[in-house]
């Protein structure tokens, strides 16, 4: 697995010179979706849902993936599985089985392989289970699918898995109506990890849960993160969640990546003006007053449609002549923090603040 | 106004679902104190009883939904001085959901902020048309007077050329938009209470918010009281003075934000509080990681009737035969600080609880 360290790349996205590569590397990935018009379906435009996206994730760590909902995050974690097939881009995965692969050129056959590998779990425990099936049968089949297992084998797995998410094995041949929403997402959860995967792209897991049952999914989630040295794309809007669970955070803002850092720098020391507007309008379960907050003004820009220069420049409070025409490029500017921002060496934003 | 003038008030209420599997007690003995000009927060688990609620308040209870019994009156101010109002009480519990008198106070009076504000308008009509029907059911006014309130109470809630906005349908209108046009609705008649039932969950950080703090100075401006529902403990923070946290039909605890997040009392108010990763305790750590405290177990199936209180399953500080057979009473350990739980049997009214 270590026997490529690859440290020269052309990408100006690059992990810290270090033995291993990234785990994952994703290079200008884009997805543009056509939008279609009258009797032929001549294509008039296109919905720039990813636009040029570039980062990485390291092998055992967790990478947040946060922004607005239409900004495109949630096609990117698609993308990165190919569960839809992205305009362009490469998506470099580090598979233990067949090296690092780009899984954008990936053809059926080898897309099944990898991803007994890259796995995903999703926001709605209602919607992504099959009210048909049985535990078994859904936890079972991606085994059944990749020819893992099969018969009594493929049981004691399946119990194994439930027993892992904290599901009582003997539950196995009950459907899904039986449970909860929290139970549901276990089951989930079970399934994507049956195959004894590296990777997992959490789309939103506890976005749909109460408060009590969000915690003993987020707990469930890190614990086996340390038991089966899983690495996380984590989607979600919530940033208190994605700054618990996540080592390093990446923004992204109308299908484009703004900001990508350790979490500690990005809430604390933002460089994106849109990641600070972010920041400030976390609610906080503190009911200290606090400063004023900065309040975005207008709209979120429309994809099929996007503003000249700098896609956040009509709705940034420092916003310079260069912004509306120039777009700035996703630079590196201090180890390990990207940020594509004109103004990102000049200004002093301020991050979430410190109540304590 | 006076400051403590009580506008509306709910005693032992009870709103049961009488369903083939069973009784579902989704409210289940709540009272609660709503302050003219104030607002109530109202937190609390899916499937606890905070939106039902909120709709017997307004008479609203979907079907197979009855309230069995309790009181909720409302203190209609009708003749408001300087130094004095009068006020004509009026038993909304006591009123058929369709009755007259029921369909005068509901919407004008009393209206409501809904979650989802695609489902909240009729989206075969303009905003505007929307609007206007609830000020002409409300208010003599003619048509071209109707419309320019409707293009008024838009453009009061920032919504930026109000006079083409009016004849926009909802579903050209983005998500946070459309919430906007819903709680222009809810204010167009001047309403003396605005129940916002999870207003802003279906929104993003951002838009959230501009609607908190665009309520927040609606609510300036127009003095009315808010109940708002949320699950999320960080929105009652910003927007709540009073805070109720209900479990399983109960309300379990009830007082001021600050001693709620301060001092909270009942265990599961203080388990809540610690089941939510906070923003200071991650920075704090500096890339550490830690596991959240988590509550055991799960909330009950709507069906059962446990002895005793309803949280002792689960909670950390449960006592053996007293929290398992005798349902708590409410008790006040501090002044305006109420509780339901056996721990503070033993406190008088001044005693502290720790």
């Amino acid at each position: 697995m270590t026997e490529q360290t690859n440290t020269h790349s052309e990408s100006q996205v690059q992990a810290q010179p270090q033995v291993q590569p990234p785990l994952l590397e994703v290079k200008a990935l884009k997805k543009y979706f056509p939008i279609q018009r009258g009797f032929f379906k001549r294509v008039v435009g296109h919905v720039k849902a990813v636009d040029g996206v570039d980062f990485y994730v390291n092998e055992g760590e967790t990478l947040g993936l946060v922004g607005e909902s239409g900004c495109g995050k949630t096609t990117t974690g698609r993308c990165v599985l190919k569960a839809i097939a992205p305009s362009s881009g490469e998506v470099w995965f580090q598979d233990p089985q067949m090296g690092r692969i780009n899984v954008s050129a990936l053809e059926h056959e080898q897309l099944i392989h990898v991803r007994r590998n890259m796995r995903m779990i999703f926001q709605d425990p209602y919607a992504s289970l099959n009210p048909r099936m049985t535990l078994l049968e859904i936890v079972g089949a991606p085994l059944r699918a990749m020819n893992i297992a099969s018969g009594k084998e493929l049981e004691d797995r399946v119990a194994e898995m439930l027993r892992r998410v904290g599901l009582r094995p003997e539950y196995m041949r009950r459907y899904p109506h039986a449970f909860s929403g929290g139970q549901r997402q276990r089951i989930g959860l079970a399934r994507a990890l049956a195959p004894n995967p590296k990777f997992l792209v959490c789309d939103e897991p506890v976005s749909a849960l109460d408060v009590s049952v969000q915690a003993q999914i987020l707990n469930l989630l890190q614990e086996l993160q340390e038991e089966m040295g899983l690495t996380y794309l984590f989607v979600a809007h919530d940033l208190s969640v994605v700054a618990h669970i996540s080592e390093r955070v990446a923004v992204m803002y109308v299908g484009k990546m703004v900001e990508m850092a350790t979490t500690h720098e990005l809430f604390l020391t933002p460089r994106h003006p849109y990641t600070e507007a972010l920041m400030s309008a976390i609610p906080r379960p503190d009911p200290t007053p606090r400063e004023k907050r900065i309040l975005l003004t207008g709209e979120v820009a429309n994809p099929a449609n996007p503003p000249s220069g700098c896609y956040f420049h009509p709705r940034c409070t420092y916003v310079q002549d260069i912004c509306k025409t120039e777009e700035p490029t996703f630079d590196e500017i201090s180890p390990g923090h990207y940020v594509k921002c004109h103004r990102a060496a000049e200004l002093n934003l301020s991050g979430v603040m410190n109540l304590a | 106004m006076s400051a403590d003038h009580v506008l509306a008030e709910i005693k032992n209420l009870r709103t049961y679902f009488h369903l083939a599997e069973g009784v579902v007690r989704a409210v289940d003995g709540v009272d609660l104190t709503i302050k003219a000009g104030r607002t109530l927060g109202i937190v609390g688990e899916s499937g606890c009883g905070k939106s039902i609620t909120a709709l017997s308040l307004m008479q609203l209870v979907p079907s197979p939904g009855k309230i069995e019994a309790g009181e909720i009156t409302y203190y209609r101010t009708v003749h408001r001085t300087e130094s004095t109002s009068t006020a004509d009480v009026v038993e909304i519990s006591k009123l058929k959901p369709n009755s007259r008198e029921m369909r005068a106070i509901r919407g004008n009076q009393i209206s409501m902020v809904f979650q989802e504000p695609m489902a909240a308008m009729l989206p075969v009509r303009t905003v505007g048309a929307q609007i206007m029907e609830t000020i002409m059911l409300h208010q003599q006014v003619s048509k071209e007077e109707a419309r320019k309130r409707a293009i008024d109470i838009l453009s009061r809630v920032k919504l930026p050329n109000a006079d083409r906005i009016v004849d926009t349908y909802p579903f050209q209108l983005s998500g946070g938009m459309r919430q906007r046009a819903v709680i222009a609705m809810a204010l167009s008649c001047n309403p003396n209470l605005l129940i916002a039932d999870e207003p802003t969950t279906a929104l993003d950080v951002t838009t959230e918010a501009q609607i908190l703090d665009l309520m927040r100075e609606l609510q300036q401006e127009y003095g009315m009281a808010i109940m708002y529902i949320t699950h999320n403990l960080g929105v009652i923070a910003e927007m709540a003075q009073e805070v109720a946290v209900m479990y399983m039909g109960k309300v379990v605890e009830q007082t001021d934000v600050t001693s709620i997040f301060r001092n909270p009392l009942h265990p599961y108010t203080q388990a809540l509080l610690r089941s939510i990763p906070q923003l200071d305790d991650v920075m704090a750590r500096a890339g550490k990681k830690k596991r959240l405290e988590t509550i055991k177990g799960m909330v009950p199936d709507p069906y059962s009737v446990l002895p005793g209180c309803s949280f002792h399953p689960r909670c950390p500080q449960y006592m053996e035969g007293v929290c398992n057979q005798v349902v708590p009473a409410v008790i006040e350990v501090e002044p305006d600080h109420i509780v339901r739980c056996h721990l503070y049997a033993s406190h008088s009214a001044n005693a502290r609880a720790n």
